[in-house]
């Protein structure tokens, strides 16, 4: 490994660790890396925006190697949809936030008239028609049991949703027996959600083992192993030694 | 107060210190963990199997690094055996802060492939990035008319009328199948804008938080494959024969899975104790 | 005419893109891949009056000597020198600055900050994953099982579980799943018919 990818991983290493340090207790080293979590990710988004958003679709399509002063010779029309775009800016405007409204209502339309058809078709139909069959008893009693558990779970499952009728009575079973479907449902999504979560850590100590093992080829490995270890040692120290001062200063304003 | 209350009552910072504990123990110990494939992974895998060499496939990289633990090993293990049989591979990423995450992917894995089977892959010509633009739902929906409405130009700027495997390709009916390995609610388009309007036929790769919430799409057709989190991708590395941080991770999987488990135990056991007391944990 | 052209505007265009999807006349797709484009174009727009609100909101910080303000000069160190990273002359989205700064900065902060969820998780399983009720017993055990589904140590049993947790996967789960989306797209079709007709307003503000 050269040098050169040796820091920036170095880099990569020490704001994992300042981030884990929030484990521990809020400190400076946490609100460092969140910050520039914060601002990288946003700068970040602004050249993306700028050079694969806004310079494509709009620039490139106006101004076909004119000066930018011409506008003819290129797309002009597209100065439109720019001006509408520039139109939302207004939204902060205490006054003139009126004029926001335009390039939203544009936006909300197409959004919500393409959604109506397209939701309603892959959304509500082909899940209901999906679920609306008969039971395939002929691919065994288990298979046809499920298909039936399926049916009697969605209807029950839906009933539960449906606040018009009282659940009381028979109307109450049904959404009874809807809410433990539903229940059955999260506790699969828990399961998943807790393989989910823990295989973020996993990457994260995958990645400095592959630190330690890249940047300290040829048996310097336990070295840095140790070097972590004395790293957030020292890293909590001082954290704590921050604090103590802290508290301190607040005592003593106090 | 008994053990199990007592430790009920412990600081959190202890149950944080035991899990990471865990985890760095198996990440540095090597054993093996058997993985048992699912239909819904391998019928991912047979479908980019059966495909010819020149075939074209969208691959849509649409997370974030927040999700890249459990997304960067399915986008590299079909990645990298969609270019080691010569199909065609177009590129998305409309995740906001992916398009960074999916070229670092896209040039390794072209490194990979030569490296492993001594194939040049040449940008243009097998593969072709066209980056990131917002609202995902309408720009698969103008995937769907035709690839320029989006994407003019690719993630550098390169028109693509002038990229060469892009000539003849219009939109989703020019590719076998859309891939979308996702971390983001972007699937939802997929699934009722790009398979609902224009048929084209769509896999998911999603995050373990969301895995179980698309079953019913699988069961209906309107997905053709899942693989669901750490574990979909590690069985699809499995089926691929390349065995990568997925199944890895699965080892250290089943150890902290045990952990967390007698996490629940400790805590329902302390929970009981005190109910039959008449106390409250 | 503040409010009315808005309005008029949301019922045009939402009418127009509903009736296309069962029209698909080669007029009405002209307008459809016009429509498209643009919709894009103003959506950049849009995104960029968030980096606005992240800029005033720092910067208001950092004027008023606010509680923690040294961190906000943090946020627009990080903000600016990535957009000068990027630009033209440093390379664009190629330059060295930019990729190693994505690569090594960015990366590791977004993923190692979604990674604390694990601990918090496990913190949660400890705490409040608790059998307080039927309904909860029953959730505690669908979660267990699909937990144990990929547990090498459990023998037969392991098998056992992975079958049920496959089932529980593709039958009660889906049926829990299914009833949701149902709602959620009944949901989503009544909210965009409101808007549309003008009964939903809350995007127009209070002004």
């Amino acid at each position: 490994m050269s040098w050169e990818t040796f820091l920036w991983t170095t880099a990569s290493v020490a704001l994992t660790l300042f981030t884990f340090s929030f484990l521990y207790r809020d400190n400076p080293f946490y609100k460092f890396s969140e910050s520039l979590f914060v601002g990288i990710s946003a700068g970040y988004f602004v050249i993306i925006l700028w050079y694969t958003g806004l310079v494509p679709t709009l620039f490139d399509r106006i101004w076909v190697g004119q000066p930018w002063w011409q506008i003819w010779g290129g797309k002009w029309w597209y100065l439109i949809p720019g001006i509408l775009g520039l139109m939302m800016w207004f939204r902060f405007s205490k006054k003139k936030s009126w004029i926001s409204r335009y390039p939203i209502a544009f936006y909300l339309g197409i959004a919500t008239g393409a959604a109506i058809p397209l939701e309603m078709q892959n959304r509500v139909n082909r899940q209901l028609a999906d679920t609306l069959v008969a039971p395939n008893f002929s691919a065994g009693w288990v298979a046809g049991i499920s298909d039936v558990i399926i049916i009697l779970g969605v209807v029950c499952g839906l009933f539960y949703f449906f606040f018009s009728v009282a659940h009381k009575g028979t109307f109450g079973g049904v959404a009874k027996a809807g809410i433990y479907i539903l229940m059955i449902g999260f506790g699969a999504s828990f399961g998943y959600t807790v393989m989910g979560r823990i295989s973020l850590f996993i990457e994260r100590v995958q990645s400095i083992r592959d630190w330690v093992e890249m940047g300290f080829e040829g048996g310097g490995g336990m070295t840095a192993v140790v070097w972590i270890s004395v790293l957030i040692v020292l890293l909590l120290i001082m954290m704590e030694i921050m604090r103590h001062m802290r508290n301190k200063a607040t005592e003593e304003a106090a | 107060m008994n053990f199990f209350e007592r430790l009920s009552l412990l600081d959190r910072r202890w149950v944080y210190l035991i899990l990471a504990a865990v985890v760095v123990i198996t990440v540095l110990i090597e054993f093996d963990t058997p993985i048992r494939v699912n239909p819904e992974v391998r019928s991912i895998y047979d479908f980019m199997e059966e495909q010819q060499p020149g075939s074209y496939i969208h691959l849509a990289i649409d997370y974030d690094p927040g999700s890249l633990a459990e997304m960067h090993p399915m986008t590299y293990v079909i990645m990298e055996q969609a270019l080691a049989k010569g199909l065609k591979v177009i590129m998305t990423a409309l995740s906001p802060n992916g398009p960074g995450m999916a070229e670092q992917a896209m040039l390794e894995i072209m490194d990979s492939v030569k490296l492993h089977t001594g194939k040049e892959v040449i940008y243009g010509e097998d593969i072709v990035f066209l980056g990131y633009k917002p609202y995902p739902g309408i720009v698969i929906l103008a995937m769907g008319q035709n690839y320029r409405l989006p994407f003019p130009g690719d993630y550098y700027n390169t028109s693509l009328d002038s990229i060469p495997m892009m000539e003849g390709i219009i939109n989703y009916d020019n590719v076998e199948g859309v891939i979308l390995i996702t971390g983001t609610s972007g699937v939802d388009f997929w699934i009722s804008y790009a398979n609902g309007r224009y048929n084209v036929p769509l896999a998911v790769g999603l995050t373990g938080v969301m895995a179980a919430d698309y079953y019913p799409y699988l069961k209906s057709g309107q997905i053709f494959g899942l693989m669901g989190g750490m574990l979909g991708a590690a069985e699809y590395e499995k089926l691929a024969g390349r065995p990568g941080r997925a199944m890895e991770a699965m080892r250290v999987q089943v150890w902290t899975h045990m952990v967390i488990i007698l996490f629940i135990l400790i805590g329902n056991i302390g929970y009981f104790i005190s109910r039959r007391r008449g106390g409250s944990v | 005419m503040k409010k009315e052209i808005p309005l008029a505007i949301v019922f045009v265009a939402g009418v127009f893109m509903a009736v296309q999807f069962f029209v698909p006349h080669a007029g009405s797709e002209w307008i459809y891949e016009f429509v498209m484009e643009w919709t894009i174009i103003i959506g950049i727009f849009a995104l960029a009056l968030g980096i606005w609100s992240l800029l005033r909101v720092s910067t208001t910080k950092i004027k008023r000597k606010m509680e923690n303000w040294p961190y906000a000069v943090v946020l627009l160190a990080g903000l600016v020198s990535m957009i000068i990273f990027g630009m033209g002359f440093m390379g664009g989205v190629e330059s060295y600055m930019f990729r190693h700064f994505f690569n090594h900065v960015m990366i590791p902060l977004h993923a190692t900050m979604f990674s604390l969820l694990a601990f918090f998780i496990a913190s949660a399983a400890f705490r409040a994953f608790k059998a307080r009720s039927a309904l909860a017993t029953v959730l505690l055990i669908s979660a267990l099982v699909l937990m144990l589904r990929f547990n090498p140590y459990l023998g037969p049993v392991g098998d056992l579980d992975a079958d049920l947790a496959s089932w529980i996967l593709n039958v009660p789960n889906l049926a829990a799943k299914r009833a949701i989306i149902i709602g959620i797209g009944l949901g989503m079709v009544a909210t965009a018919l409101k808007v549309i007709l003008g009964i939903e307003r809350s995007y127009m503000g209070s002004d």
